[in-house]
């Protein structure tokens, strides 16, 4: 029998595969007669092209086939999947034609025997552009004055749109006070170690066309690809080899993946793109990108009266797969973890000549906790109340739940007093904020940041999710007794292999190494919708869950059949069948298997084998939440920060892996740590990049992240049998407010309530020196 | 970040590489660690026809003392620099500096050589051999060149090397009496390489400086001596007044990069603050 392991942190089992360099990734696939695909990208933001001529690159040795964007017209656009009520959706093609709208725009596509004569080739593409003039700032774009980037349009207001519940207008009025503040989500580049690649493979033959792609949505993708091409999507095949992590950028469908389908099907050879780290950085998504303005109201006890959020988000100049969606998520979650009457978004939604914007971990509700915690801090700093003192004053009690929120969702179950008190605790509030007194008086710059956060995860509803929402798992017992786990999630970084194979080992008393879960290939795995939302185990994970219990089901009928008592009588538990009508007698669910598939005696009408698919719809999403405290020290002379301590807790409901837990909230804070100090995809004042290398865009190292110490709270969800609610983006939402708090409590002596991040040392020195300049 | 194509020779000795860099003069590239030249390649910054690889001819990686100066051998890495008992013994400045260099990955196939010759603004080593008022030994067919490092660093990326020479050797000369030795840096966050680096040389005598060193990189297009810092020490007591003083003088007279994480006036800052703080420890470890 084999040890219970849910609850348990062990190992990952991806790992050894992963640390000895033996994963295969989409490079690491190798087809014969491979040819390789290298684009030539617009150098301009915005520009008319005039003319491209192709014949110097068409004539070098080893090219095969240069295309433009007339020779791909026949490709269908880009998919949008948000709807939105009056969405202007530009036609976004796989090459541009006629303009470029971004640097990085591709614009050319070469194709050749080898990477290098495909990138020789590049530099003899001539393209005469005409320089246009650009909008690059959301907030001035949407100007009537602005130039416009989509001339069929007029405007580069791609949307407006309100939101929220109870009446604003009155509940602003009725506060003791209003306090407003403007504030910016600087654009941040995902980076995910591995960039997107594609290899494609076209047997006319079969008429089947086998794409390796690097996303978190395999079917999502192939469907929307099949599209793009029309062509049947069962005659496409989609494989996602091991990926190198997406944090949302791969949860999307790029022109890319269909070019390199379409030309595979034109020459009839395989042909792999594989993407630099300069185009990653100008060509895939970007996250945030938000200016917006907060107004909020409270009484002069600190209790909240309503928030008002006016923002332009920036959408860059096309949409991908959910651009437009995700202020929407920003939306949702303005209420954080705090009861507000009256709450209102309005969203304008802004073109400019950069890269689209989506999806980056957290997607939209990072943009929100950091909107309502600034919020809170400003009330507490207006009111000289401790910031603990004005969130605990707002939350709903534990008895309160479901919770509903005028941003129009129910909370699933909560126990904010409980993750803050705990963490308050573990980090001693109230000596630290001694010590910060005897600090000040020293002279010295010390800060406290809390965050209280809640966010939205098992993504989601499919009434919610623009192409449904629920999950896939076929759960197969092989005639050996081994389990193959086939789901429709797609993990690629997160430990689902391990996850959901400890689920099912315990589900059906045998080891987590008897378990091989399959993924993302839609030739052998069910349709699924994928890894993204915080979504893998508290959706994918519950299917698994659920498919095990019918196959439980049948197999205690068999067992019933061979132990000769009545179904109703046999339980099973630890691998064995055993029944309350025989006792003594029992047998495994080896056994079991055995008896299925060689079906010599079987219960009548009953098929042969033991295997079950289930589809699971969540009824609702699930609520995480918890709380961080972050405390610095600012160096005066210089402006540096030194983290003294960063503790969080968190409160993901029922833990399957604390140590995946762990990971992910390592992985979590660390990004946020990136957002609040370090990254911003910076472009120039005529659209150029210049954190175009990762020499200029700084992500956050191992010797920059100080010790986290991380405690946990288990409010278990009610909204799935495995009670767990998710915690892929927890990190990236919690921390970034409690960072950016500890710093702006540090300059508290000099004034500051707010700054705007990233919080580089210079900008903390120029206050600093400024002010004692002005004092002396 | 596909390179453009070139051949690629393995010189077996040094005599053949620098006949093999006369063969093909400018179209040829010296390859040490390749931790400068192949980024650079697969950005096309660079598109040399030939790379001749140093990288088999172990006569040029070597450590030792030797007619009273230390001679680093140009093919020596940053590890080796970093991990010399000898160096941590009498001239523990280098392996300090190696510490800050890059990562584990970058110190195990850079070579100081390389650096040196590259002469990349931002880079470590310059700022050391500068305080260290070290020698370098530039080979060709004319035979050996010795250029003093204060006259080496030309401007970025360009040093007193004149073509077909190779960077053969670094020679450093050995301490009179008792010295202090420091190096300290501020990490750009995403290169790593050095918004300011300040390394420190001193000597003193009877509670005295007798010789100061003070090289700083990061702040200006090329790494410097900070010559107002040294006379601001030399022939004083090494007191913190002094030492604050004279950090005061970090960037006199220098063009000072500006960019999008230090402007100008705060590396300005930055280079006061931290060769304060260089000039401290140094001081420290003379006791
Ligand atoms: C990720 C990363 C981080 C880094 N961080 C740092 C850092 O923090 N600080 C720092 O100082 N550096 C840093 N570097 C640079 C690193 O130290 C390089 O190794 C070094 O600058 C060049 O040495 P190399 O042996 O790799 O030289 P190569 O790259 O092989 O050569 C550099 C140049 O010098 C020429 N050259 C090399 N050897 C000779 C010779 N003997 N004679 C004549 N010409 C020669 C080459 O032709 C070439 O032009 C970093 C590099 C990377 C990739």
């Amino acid at each position: 029998m084999a040890e219970k392991t849910v609850g348990k942190p062990i190992k990952r089992t991806e790992d050894p595969r992963l640390i000895q360099g033996l994963a295969h990734y989409v490079d690491d696939i190798r087809l014969p007669d491979t040819l390789h695909a290298v684009f030539l990208r617009s150098i301009y933001a915005h520009a008319r092209i005039k003319s491209i001529d192709t014949t110097a690159a068409q004539k070098l040795p080893g090219v095969v086939a240069v295309y433009t964007g007339k020779d791909v017209a026949k490709i269908g656009p880009v998919p949008c999947a948000a709807a939105l009520p009056d969405l202007k959706v530009p036609d976004h093609r796989a090459l541009a034609s006629t303009k470029v709208y971004f640097v990085g725009h591709p614009v050319a596509v070469v194709v050749a025997e080898s990477k290098s004569a495909a990138r020789d080739a590049v530099d003899l593409i001539e393209v005469d552009y005409q320089e246009l003039p650009v909008a690059l700032d959301e907030e001035k774009a949407a100007d009537a004055k602005s130039p416009v980037i989509h001339e069929q349009f007029g405007t580069n207001v791609a949307y407006k749109l309100t939101a929220g519940e109870g009446d604003i207008e009155a509940a602003l009025k009725s506060a003791d006070q209003v306090i407003k503040q403007r504030i910016l989500h600087k654009r941040l580049a995902p980076i995910a170690m591995e960039t997107r690649g594609v290899l494609a493979r076209y047997y006319p033959g079969e008429q089947e066309l086998t794409l390796w792609t690097s996303t978190q949505i395999p079917h999502l993708c192939r469907t929307q690809v099949a599209i793009m091409l029309g062509m049947p999507e069962n005659k496409l095949r989609l494989i996602t080899p091991e990926v190198g992590g997406g944090f949302g950028s791969k949860l999307n469908v790029y022109a890319e993946e269909a070019l390199m389908g379409w030309i595979s099907m034109q020459l009839n050879r395989p042909v792999k793109w594989i993407e630099g780290r300069r185009e990653n950085m100008q060509a895939t998504i970007h996250g945030r990108g938000q200016t917006g303005y907060i107004e909020i109201g409270f009484k002069k006890d600190g209790t909240l009266t309503g928030l008002r959020y006016n923002v332009f988000a920036d959408m860059g100049s096309y949409f991908q797969l959910l651009t437009p969606a995700i202020p929407t998520l920003t939306g949702l979650m303005l209420s954080g973890c705090y009861k507000i009457p009256a709450i209102q978004i309005n969203v304008t939604g802004v073109f400019t000549n950069k890269m689209s914007t989506d999806a980056y971990r957290g997607a939209g509700r990072p943009e929100a906790t950091y909107v309502v915690e600034r919020a809170l801090d400003l009330v507490a700093a207006e009111l000289k109340k401790d910031p603990v003192e004005v969130r605990r004053k707002n939350f709903p009690q534990p008895n309160e739940f479901p919770f509903k929120t005028a941003t129009g969702l129910f909370y699933d179950s909560g126990n904010y007093q409980g993750a803050l008190d705990k963490a308050l605790k573990m980090a001693d509030y109230t000596k630290l904020r001694q010590d910060q007194q005897t600090a000040r008086k020293e002279g010295r710059l010390m800060g406290i940041g809390v965050s209280t956060y809640v966010e939205i995860c098992a993504l989601g509803p499919s009434a919610a999710m623009p192409a449904g929402g629920w999950e896939s798992a076929t759960v197969r017992v092989e005639p050996t007794g081994k389990v193959t786990v086939l789901t429709g999630a797609s993990p690629h970084g997160q430990g689902e292999e391990t996850s959901f194979a400890q689920i099912a080992a315990d589900e059906l008393g045998v080891g987590v190494n008897d378990v091989t879960v399959i993924h993302g290939d839609t030739a052998i795995v069910q349709y699924g919708i994928g890894t993204f939302g915080s979504r893998g185990l508290a959706v994918g994970g519950t299917a698994v869950y659920l498919a095990i219990q019918k196959l439980k089901d049948k197999a205690g009928k068999i067992a019933a059949h061979l132990l000769q008592v009545d179904a109703s009588t046999i339980s099973f538990a630890e691998g064995k069948f055993t029944s309350s009508a025989a006792a003594g007698k029992q047998i495994t669910i080896q056994e079991v298997t055995l008896a299925a598939h060689v079906a010599k005696s079987l219960p009548e009408d009953m098929e042969p084998g033991l295997a079950a698919t289930s589809f699971f719809e969540p009824k609702n999403f699930t609520f995480p939440f918890g709380t961080h405290i972050a405390v610095v020290e600012i160096n005066k002379e210089t402006g540096e920060i030194d983290f003294q301590r960063y503790v969080a807790v968190d409160d993901c409901g029922k833990q399957i892996n604390p140590m995946l837990v762990e990971g992910q909230i390592h992985g979590g804070i660390v990004q946020s740590m990136g957002q609040a100090l370090y990254e911003e995809v910076v472009y120039d004042d005529q659209g150029q990049l210049i954190t175009g290398t990762l020499m200029d865009y700084a992500l956050p190292k191992a010797i920059m992240i100080p010790h986290l110490e991380l405690g946990s709270t288990e409010t278990p969800s009610p909204v799935n049998p495995l009670g767990a609610k998710g915690v892929g983006e927890a990190g990236t939402i919690g921390a970034t407010p409690a960072i950016v708090s500890a710093i702006v409590d540090a300059l508290a002596p000099y004034g500051v309530r707010h700054l705007d991040m990233p919080l580089k040392p210079e900008v903390l020195w120029q206050i600093i020196n400024k002010k004692s300049a002005g004092a002396a | 970040m596909i390179p453009a194509s070139f051949d690629y020779i393995a010189a077996k000795s040094l005599d053949e590489a620098i006949s093999l860099l006369a063969t093909h003069k400018d179209d040829a590239k010296i390859l040490a660690g390749g931790h400068s030249l192949l980024p650079a390649m697969k950005l096309r910054l660079m598109q040399p026809k030939v790379l001749i690889d140093l990288g088999r001819i172990k006569e040029l990686s070597y450590i030792k003392e030797e007619a009273g100066q230390l001679r680093i051998g140009a093919m020596t890495t940053h590890f080796q620099v970093e991990t010399s008992d000898l160096l941590r013994r009498v001239c523990p400045l280098l392996p300090e500096t190696a510490t800050q260099l890059g990562d584990m990955q970058v110190r195990n196939k850079g070579t100081i050589g390389g650096s040196v010759a590259h002469s990349d603004p931002a880079a470590d080593w310059p700022a050391a051999i500068l305080a260290l008022d070290a020698e370098i030994v530039a080979t060709s067919a004319r035979g050996d060149r010795v250029i003093k490092a204060t006259s080496f660093f030309v401007e970025m990326l360009t040093t007193a090397l004149e073509p077909g020479e190779i960077l053969r050797e670094i020679r450093i000369p050995g301490g009179k009496g008792k010295s202090g030795q420091a190096y300290v840096k501020v990490r750009h966050p995403a290169s790593g390489f050095a918004v300011v680096g300040v390394a420190v040389n001193l000597a003193a005598d009877g509670g005295k400086c007798q010789s100061a060193g003070v090289g700083i990189t990061g702040v200006s297009p090329k790494a410097y001596r900070a010559a107002n810092v040294e006379s601001g020490l030399k022939g004083n007591a090494l007191d913190a007044k002094t030492l604050s003083a004279a950090a005061a003088h970090a960037a006199d007279g220098v063009d000072i990069n500006s960019d999008l994480y230090a402007s100008a006036e705060y590396r300005k800052q930055l280079a006061t603050v931290y060769t304060r703080r260089a000039l401290e420890i140094a001081a420290s470890r003379l006791k």
